[in-house]
This record gives structure tokens, sequence and C-alpha cells, in this order.
């Protein structure tokens, strides 16, 4: 789990250029953190690459905070 | 200006007169390319002739999952896909009235859906390296229509609609969308034309002759370049000056 946060972290800081301290598990992607429709897919498209795993349209569209994504993945992939 | 040299571009309908043109003219501009169409054997020829940085690949543009799938095919053959030129299409003319169902599903399957598919699976590599560029080949009946083609001119303006609102989609990711606009160019089909069906064709074009391959590839060409950044959503009309939009 706390690997799936680091790793989920560290794509989030990369790919929407924001300081660490504001990724929180909480952080929504679009209200917190400046995402814009597009960053999300991308964001999206990123985290399938980093885990290789298939993240379905649906589930995409339920992943909104930082929270929501490591505990999709830490599913996927635990 | 226009060099293309490291970039990697992929042309459907490359055993076409167009798509033949376009292919060597991004070629010369330093780009590799990805040459697809249905005869392979045909796009072998034009591949040998390029030599260097030319592949083959293969598709049949009707079966959807082959489409989906061609983008990665070429970004894997050449390490990249930079430049997405969807050329191929086809006509099935009639008059609406006597169009059949497949006559319609075929056109847009082909000259529509497929640049799509075609589309959406080249952007994940383009966004994620910022840069990229998609060209439709679309025609001036698109915009003009024309009476027989129905299908044709829909499958057309449908790719400049398309065109436009990708363009805004992927706009701020370096991803420039845009669409050339043939006019009459002179092919395997124009050559069996009469006479006289010419002079009524060409009494329309105040340039006075036909297009060339040539002239076509060349308004690609600039649009696949790094000098046209900051042109996007746009279509470029080659038509010696038969419909001036």
């Amino acid at each position: 789990m706390s690997d799936v946060l680091e790793r989920v972290t560290k794509i989030v800081i990369e790919h929407l250029d924001v300081d660490a301290e504001k990724v929180t598990e909480k952080a929504s992607f679009i209200d917190d953190l400046g995402a814009d429709s597009l960053d999300n897919v991308e964001l999206v498209m990123a985290f399938e690459e980093e885990f290789d795993i298939e993240i379905p349209d649906d589930a995409a569209e339920h992943i909104q905070t930082v929270g929501d994504a490591v505990k999709f993945i830490s599913e996927k992939v635990g | 200006m226009f060099d293309l040299t490291g970039k990697n571009a992929l042309v459907t309908g490359a055993t076409g007169g167009l798509g033949n043109a376009i292919a060597r003219k991004l070629h010369a501009q330093g780009a590799t390319v990805a040459l697809s169409g249905t005869r392979e054997a045909v796009l072998q020829e034009l591949a040998d002739d390029l030599g260097e940085r030319a592949h083959v690949l293969p598709c049949n543009l009707s079966d959807a999952e082959a489409v989906d799938a061609l983008p990665k095919q070429a970004a894997e053959a050449m390490g990249s896909l930079d430049i997405l030129v969807a050329n191929a299409g086809i006509t099935k003319d009639q008059l609406l009235m006597r169009m059949k169902d497949e006559d319609w599903d075929q056109v847009i399957r082909i000259n529509l859906e497929s640049y799509f598919r075609l589309s959406r699976a080249a952007l994940r590599g383009m966004m994620k390296s910022r840069w990229g560029r998609i060209i439709g080949i679309t025609s001036v009946v698109g915009v003009t229509g024309n009476p027989g083609q129905t299908n044709y001119c829909a499958s057309k303006a449908g790719m400049i609609g398309f065109s436009k609102s990708l363009a805004q989609e992927v706009a701020a990711r370096g991803v420039t969308v845009n669409c050339v606009a043939p006019g009459f160019i002179a092919s395997p089909m124009t050559d069996v034309l009469t006479d006289d069906q010419k002079s009524a064709i060409l009494s329309k074009i105040p340039a006075g002759d036909l297009g060339s391959g040539d002239d076509i590839a060349g308004a690609v060409v600039y649009l696949a370049s790094q000098e046209a950044n900051y042109m996007t959503g746009q279509t470029l009309h080659v038509n010696g000056g038969m419909a001036m939009i």
C-alpha cells in the first residue's frame, strides 16, 4: 500500500507539477491539484503503465482523488 | 524548412497515388515512414524504392481491430509514432435514392470511422511526448457537396468536424489536428475520363489544370512540420481555386 502511494504520488507530482505536500490521499486531482479532464485521462494512462494494469473507463471515472487511485491500484496489484 | 528528420510517420492508403506521393515527400524531408494499405506487394515496392527508413504494415481498414492495432504496430516498428496521415478512402457513388445500406456503411467505416480509430490509438504516445501531428486527407466535396456522393461527402465533412473537435481537446499537449482537402487530382481515375468530361471539369478550375499528388503532399509536409506548430483545427484547401472557402 505504502509503495503504491509512493509511486502514485510521484506520478502526480511529476505530471501535474505540484508541490509534494499538496499531494495527500484526500487531494482531488481536479479540485485541489489543478488538473483538467485531459490531465485525468493522462494520469490514468500513467498509472496503467507504471503498474502494468488496465483501468477500465467506468473505474477511471471514479478515480477522483489520490486515495481513490491508490485504493483501486492496490486492489488490482494486491 | 520543414525538416522532418527523426520524426516517424504512418501513412494509410499508401498504395494509392496520393498516399504514394505523401509518403515519398515525408520521407524526402527526413521522416521515417510506415506504409499501410491493403496490397502488400505495392507497399513493398514503394518501400524498396525509398530504401532506408521505410516500413510496410498492411492493414484492412474495414477491420476495426486491425485499425485499432495499426498505430501501435507503427510505433513498434519505428520507435514512436509522431505523424499520422489518414489518407485511405473509398467511394461508392450512387444517387441517394438508390444507395444501399452497405454503400453507406462501407464508406463511413473506411473513410471516417478508421480516422477516429487511428487517431485514438495514435494519441497516447503523442500526448506523452507532447508532440504530435494528426492529418486527415478529406476532400473539397466534403465542404461543397457533390451529387451522387452523399456517403462520401458525409464522411469527408465528418473528418473535418472530428478534426476541429479533437484539435481543441489536445492543443495544450503540443498535438495538432488538421485536414488537407484536395480538389481534382490527376489519378488513374481521372485518366479514363473523356476529353469532354475533362474540359468540363477544367472549366471550373481557375488554375486550368488538375492537381498532382505532389501538390497535396506539399501541404501535408507543411502541416507535419515544426513550422506548422501554431496551426490546428484547420483545413487546407488545395484545389487550383475551384472552391475558395
